[in-house]
């Protein structure tokens, strides 16, 4: 358990994010619990323009850019030839939700089920940002986008838990509100060999419309509303993260309005859509209680079943 | 050491030679035995080689490029739709100055499938900022594969090493392996690249390039691969000193020297070439044959010089531009018109999608040529 952040400063100044840049905070967090003996691979994003423009670099480890769909196969690349020169590095991807849930989801589905040791991390900021906010399959039902300029009809696509049908050793959700929970996750993939999957919720102020300020109160909520709950999937048990350990009661979760209403994207939500968005939230909640259920008693069968045969 | 190889395992020979790194690869007929006789020798341990079985082409030039960047030396072999599926990439290898390796074991596009030989796929390389080698028979496939290490080594750029589907990749021939000493000894140490991981003095490569700074990246690929022709020809040359194969250069020549008619043709095809011109010398005609061995340097001298002796060049292309013409006749047209030769020049296009080209076939052409 990581209780002190390093001093150490991956994320430079000057660096070209927004002010409030969720993802950019995350990143910050992130470096700073992988240390310098670190390689990014950084697809189309964001973050090929935070990590600064030729000839400068914005980072303080080795990057590679690369294409949009191409970063978990590049960094398979890089992590095996490296390991066949005996070189060991940690070999991450810092992808945006667009390059991981869309056009990156079959090369990260083929580097997930090859089992390189990657760690590839999702920030989710539930658009493509960089191009000027238009829907992804990350976005959330009702939010508007530049695409979806009445609101997104479709459903954010649940890739923690498709990556965890993978079987990889370790599968998490973060939130740049929660950094103690996310430097500990960072640091934990880190030591599990073979692939971890690690996906963020990071709010855009540009792009989920709201005060710059307000992102570290807005990723609090996205959490505190169970919106986004904090969990792993590490060698299949799934383990519900604090402060989301807390919030399987409904009773115990902040009014889902209380973050839909700090941000301009939902400003339109009738309370139809709003309805329907905390039905989904709610029946995510269910889901994970059903699999929290199943996998004690699974866990019990197995305990028992050993107990048998020794007798 | 001589051995009954097809193309497609002589490749693989070259890159268990070469001592390869790490190899991905995608399955796509004809290339497919290139990757099986490699994964055979991997996992008998002749070859101490990652071998990452992805799951497209897209991913397998990705992580080829991805290899290059850790130090390491990769290869990948790819055909037709492989090769446009992964088309993004090829870019991005050059770009990045990556020194990779990839057999294209050439096969028309699709629609109608087709799974026969043309050109039309590794002609989609021509402007990548690759460099373009094609083979014609499984020895060349070999000794090629080894020399492309060098030269992209040499140039830090991409190399990529075709040969027909089926005529060369799956016909067996006597292939004159050499043995181990001999290629450690023409490779030398591996180049340590320039764009390979640093974590010492750690850099980002592949950044955001604004209108100041992007021309420079395109100018110095374009500058090195034009000047390249020497590169490949010195490296050609002391290979065939270390193993005592024979030594082509960019164009191999066969009867050009007091020919009317020269044909310039590329691949396996240059073989029936080869022999209608044997057979039309027989009868009296003077008629030759320019088998060009790479596209990417484009040999502009050994086509000036050849085409200045001739009076009639034909050349014969197994790929389209669709809408204009022949890729190879508009290149050598093009060299030809900067070098002020006037030689006239007939443009022909066959073969496509593994139509039969019988030493006939090229007999007819030629007399067409001489105007007989």
């Amino acid at each position: 358990m990581i209780n002190e952040f390093s001093r150490e400063e991956y994320l430079l100044k000057g660096n070209a994010a927004c002010a409030g840049c969720g993802p950019a905070l995350a990143l910050r967090y992130v470096l700073k619990a992988l240390g310098s003996r670190t390689v990014l691979v950084i697809p189309a994003s964001c973050s090929s323009i935070i990590a600064g423009a030729y000839p400068k670099s914005a980072l303080k480890v080795p990057v590679y850019h690369i294409a949009f769909a191409a970063s978990a196969a590049t960094a398979s690349g890089l992590v095996e030839g490296l390991e066949a020169q005996g070189i060991e590095a940690n070999v991450v991807v810092w992808a945006g939700d667009g390059g991981t849930v869309d056009i990156g989801l079959q090369g990260l589905s083929g580097a997930a089920e090859r089992n390189h040791n990657i760690t590839y991390i999702c920030y989710d900021n539930e658009a493509y940002m960089n191009t000027g906010i238009q829907r992804s399959g990350a976005t959330p039902y009702g939010a508007w986008t530049t695409t979806t300029p009445l609101g997104n009809k479709g459903r954010k696509k649940d890739l923690p838990f498709i990556m965890a049908a993978h079987n990889i050793p370790y599968v998490a959700t973060a939130s740049p509100a929660f950094p103690k929970d996310l430097v500990n996750k960072v640091a934990k993939a880190q030591k599990i060999r073979g692939f971890k999957y690690i996906h963020i919720l990071a709010p855009c102020p540009t792009g989920w419309r709201y005060d710059p300020r307000l992102t570290v109160k807005i990723a609090r909520l996205a959490v505190m509303t169970g919106f986004w709950p904090l969990l792993e999937i590490e060698h299949g048990r799934l383990r519900l993260n604090s402060p989301s350990v807390n919030l399987l009661d409904p009773a115990r979760r902040r009014p889902l309005k209380e973050y839909l209403e700090l941000q301009g994207r939902y400003r339109h939500l009738s309370e139809e859509d709003l309805k329907v968005l905390q039905r989904q939230i709610d029946e995510q909640w269910a889901r994970i209680k059903a699999m929290l259920e199943v996998q004690e008693e699974l866990e019990d069968q197995v305990e028992q079943g050993q107990g048998e045969r020794q007798h | 050491m001589r051995e009954f190889l097809t193309g497609n395992y002589a490749a693989a020979y070259g890159v268990k030679l070469s001592r390869v790194e790490v190899v991905s690869a995608y399955p796509i007929t004809p290339q497919t035995s290139v990757i099986e006789k490699i994964s055979e020798f991997v996992e008998k341990g002749e070859l101490k080689a990652k071998l990452i079985r992805v799951e497209s082409e897209h991913s397998a030039m990705a992580a080829v490029i991805g290899a290059a960047f850790s130090g390491a030396r990769a290869y990948t072999a790819t055909s037709a739709q492989g090769l446009l599926y992964m088309y993004e990439m090829i870019w991005w290898a050059a770009g990045s100055r990556v020194p990779i390796v990839a057999g294209i074991v050439t096969r028309a596009i699709a629609p109608p499938w087709s799974i026969w030989t043309d050109h039309s796929d590794f002609m989609t390389l021509r402007d990548a900022g690759w460099a373009m080698l094609f083979a014609s028979s499984a020895q060349e496939v070999l000794d090629m594969t080894i020399q492309a290490f060098k030269l992209a080594e040499e140039l830090m750029l991409p190399v990529a090493v075709g040969w027909d589907a089926f005529i060369t990749s799956h016909t067996a021939e006597p292939v004159e392996v050499p043995p181990q000493e001999q290629v450690d000894y023409f490779l030398g140490e591996k180049k340590k690249s320039p764009v390979a991981v640093d974590f010492e003095n750690p850099f980002a490569h592949g950044a955001l390039a604004f209108p100041k700074d992007y021309p420079k990246f395109r100018e110095d690929i374009h500058r090195t691969l034009k000047a390249a022709g020497e590169v490949y020809s010195n490296i050609e040359r002391r290979y065939c000193e270390a193993t005592g194969h024979e030594c082509y250069g960019l164009v191999e020549e066969v009867f050009c020297e007091d020919a009317d008619a020269v044909m310039f043709i590329m691949g396996a095809a240059a073989g029936d070439a080869i022999h209608a011109a044997g057979e039309l010398r027989r009868k009296g005609l003077h008629v030759g044959v320019a088998r060009i061995r790479s596209i990417r340097p484009f040999p502009r001298k050994e086509v000036e010089k050849i085409a200045r002796r001739a009076s009639k060049v034909i050349v014969f292309d197994r790929s389209y531009s669709l809408g204009f013409g022949g890729v190879l006749a508009t290149e050598v047209r093009s060299v030809l018109h900067e070098e002020g030769v006037d030689t006239p020049v007939i443009s022909v296009t066959g073969g496509l999608g593994g139509s039969d080209l019988p030493p006939e076939y090229f007999e007819k052409i030629f007399l067409k040529g001489l105007g007989v």
